[in-house]
């Protein structure tokens, strides 16, 4: 029975990982599309997306002469990653059988290695721009990384735990609670959102200006199915940065068991906290100018300092009281 | 940590506002455009009234309803707006200030919250209530503006800064004492009032003597140049 049972569990969390990495480029095409719809512009399909992938997984690959096998097995790693860390992030269900296996700190973790493969493949084929590109995005990383951590410690701290599950079914059994430290980590954890999925303040997805991309640079040399995966798996990471937002904040209405009715209305809110959230972001890029990239660094020390203070009042203002 | 959600909602926003005015300091700090300064240190007033509001709700003072209002006339709408005009009076209401170094500088002041913790924390043995936390943060936010003080070159961001050091104080008054006695209330906000107003001729004196705004021009003689 109780084999049964974790059988069931799994075959769920499968389900549920499947429904992510479907949902996920449909969640960019729906960005995209509100971004077109405040700048006047005819929006494509609701498919395209999809028929983007198609379209880059059909085509030939164009591999330099000097690229090294580093170079050809990164986007299956970057995929591998995305979609494992999409795996532990509580989205429909809270209590999956890989989400005790996996915590905050592995996510960051895993979301590391994927990049960590980036940048070594962009400077793998030894064009400037790679170069370029690579040490920008390790600039990026090394001041967003730490701001995650703080934000997602101040989580560990009021649930006690960092187990992602956990946090979420301690805001779901608390009373509404007004706390500081909680308003203090959302902030944060949506400029480093924006910093680490490239959006506009800090990168711009859509150009291929030379002079201000980041993640953009490194995979210039990326072609067919490579440049397919990796366009995937950013769509994926934005995807789950969404999530996280809305499910560790906002976790009102995720299935805390398993019957049909509960799992139909949590499809329903998180999709309906997503649609928001995306109207947001494209809000967002429609008013904010893109930044210089020497302000990136002082935009993520607000990050920072942002999530340090709510590390602060977590400790001063609601453990003291 | 469980003791903190038992807590009534009132003194729960009244905590979570003071985070925000610590915030707002935050942000003071990092700002280097003369009218991004003004409009912050509007937006702090109006949450120190939001604040002295509810303090006012929660403890039932009615004279704190008075500071509030005077906090509002004051802090959101009189010396803002007198701050803005004489900076475009001077045509530096668009001027950067230099921010030396905003990471190192947003990384120490947050060095200076934890140090205005763990100076406040023998204090909060003798207080009761949301107040003993209030302590540690109304410090932090004298802290923050008298680094804001020291760090800014021109002498309008440094009015602000000063300026944001009596919210400090005001904010600690409010939230540990419920208020000062109403004759000092008064007393310090038409010192405030009439400060603001020294100070903007002051502004002119300087510009007149010297041509500029920059304090750094001050610390020499002018012979000297020659």
């Amino acid at each position: 029975m109780a084999d049964r049972l974790s059988l069931l569990a799994w075959l769920l969390a499968l389900l549920q990982t499947l429904l992510f990495i479907a949902l996920a480029p449909l969640f960019s095409g729906w960005v995209k599309r509100m971004k077109c719809y405040l700048q006047n512009r005819q929006p494509p399909g609701w498919w395209q997306p999809y028929r983007d992938l198609r379209r880059l997984l059909s085509k030939d690959l164009v591999i330099s002469h000097t690229a090294s096998p580093i170079f050809r097995i990164t986007p299956y790693i970057v995929c591998g990653t995305a979609i494992l860390a999409a795996s532990v992030i509580p989205f429909i269900v809270i209590n999956v059988p890989i989400g005790s296996m996996a915590d905050a700190i592995v996510l960051v973790g895993v979301f590391a290695l994927g990049r960590f493969f980036v940048a070594l493949a962009g400077m793998d084929v030894g064009t400037s721009f790679g170069g370029m590109g690579s040490s920008r995005e390790m600039t990026v990383a090394a001041l967003a990384e730490p701001a995650m951590l703080l934000v997602l410690f101040t989580l560990a701290m009021v649930a006690g735990s960092t187990n992602l599950a956990t946090i979420v079914t301690h805001t779901l059994g608390e009373p509404l609670v007004l706390r500081p430290s909680l308003l203090f980590s959302l902030a944060a954890l949506i400029l480093v959102s924006i910093a680490e999925t490239g959006r506009v303040p800090v990168d711009n997805p859509a150009t291929h200006l030379e002079l201000t991309m980041i993640h953009e640079a490194m995979i210039l040399e990326y072609s067919g199915r490579h440049l397919g995966l990796i366009e995937y798996s950013s769509q994926i990471k934005l995807m789950i940065y969404a999530v996280l937002i809305a499910n560790l904040f906002f976790p009102w209405g995720i299935a805390q068991s398993t019957t049909p009715l509960e799992l139909t209305t949590a499809l329903a809110a998180v999709l309906a906290k997503l649609g928001l959230l995306g109207m947001l972001l494209a809000l967002v890029e429609s008013v904010v100018a893109k930044m210089r990239i020497f302000r990136v660094p002082t935009f993520l020390a607000v990050a920072f300092t942002i999530a340090l203070v709510g590390m602060l009042s977590a400790i001063i203002l609601e453990a003291g009281a | 940590m469980s003791s903190y959600a038992q807590l009534p909602v009132l003194e729960q926003a009244i905590l979570t506002l003071s985070a925000l005015v610590l915030l707002s300091s935050f942000a003071l700090l990092a700002q280097s455009r003369v009218i991004a300064t003004i409009k912050t240190f509007a937006i702090q007033g109006m949450l120190l009234t939001a604040g002295t509001l509810l303090v006012a709700a929660d403890s039932g003072e009615r004279q704190l309803y008075i500071s509030a209002l005077l906090t509002l006339l004051l802090k959101v709408i009189f010396i803002p707006w007198l701050l803005i005009r004489q900076s475009r009076k001077l045509g530096i209401l668009r001027d950067l200030d230099t921010v030396i170094r905003p990471g190192f500088l947003l990384l120490g002041a947050s060095a200076m919250v934890i140090f205005c913790y763990s100076v406040a924390q023998p204090i909060e043995r003798f207080a009761a209530g949301i107040t003993r936390d209030a302590i540690a943060l109304s410090l932090a936010v004298v802290m923050l503006s008298m680094l804001m003080l020291i760090t800014r070159r021109k002498a309008i961001t440094q009015v602000v800064a000063f300026m944001t050091l009596e919210n400090g104080l005001f904010f600690a008054a409010v939230t540990t004492t419920q208020g000062m006695p109403m004759v000092v209330e008064l007393g310090v906000a038409f010192d405030v009032l009439v400060a603001a107003i020294i100070f903007g001729i002051f502004f002119f004196h300087i510009r007149d003597s010297i041509e500029t705004l920059d304090v750094n021009q001050l610390s020499r003689l002018s012979e000297a140049d020659e």
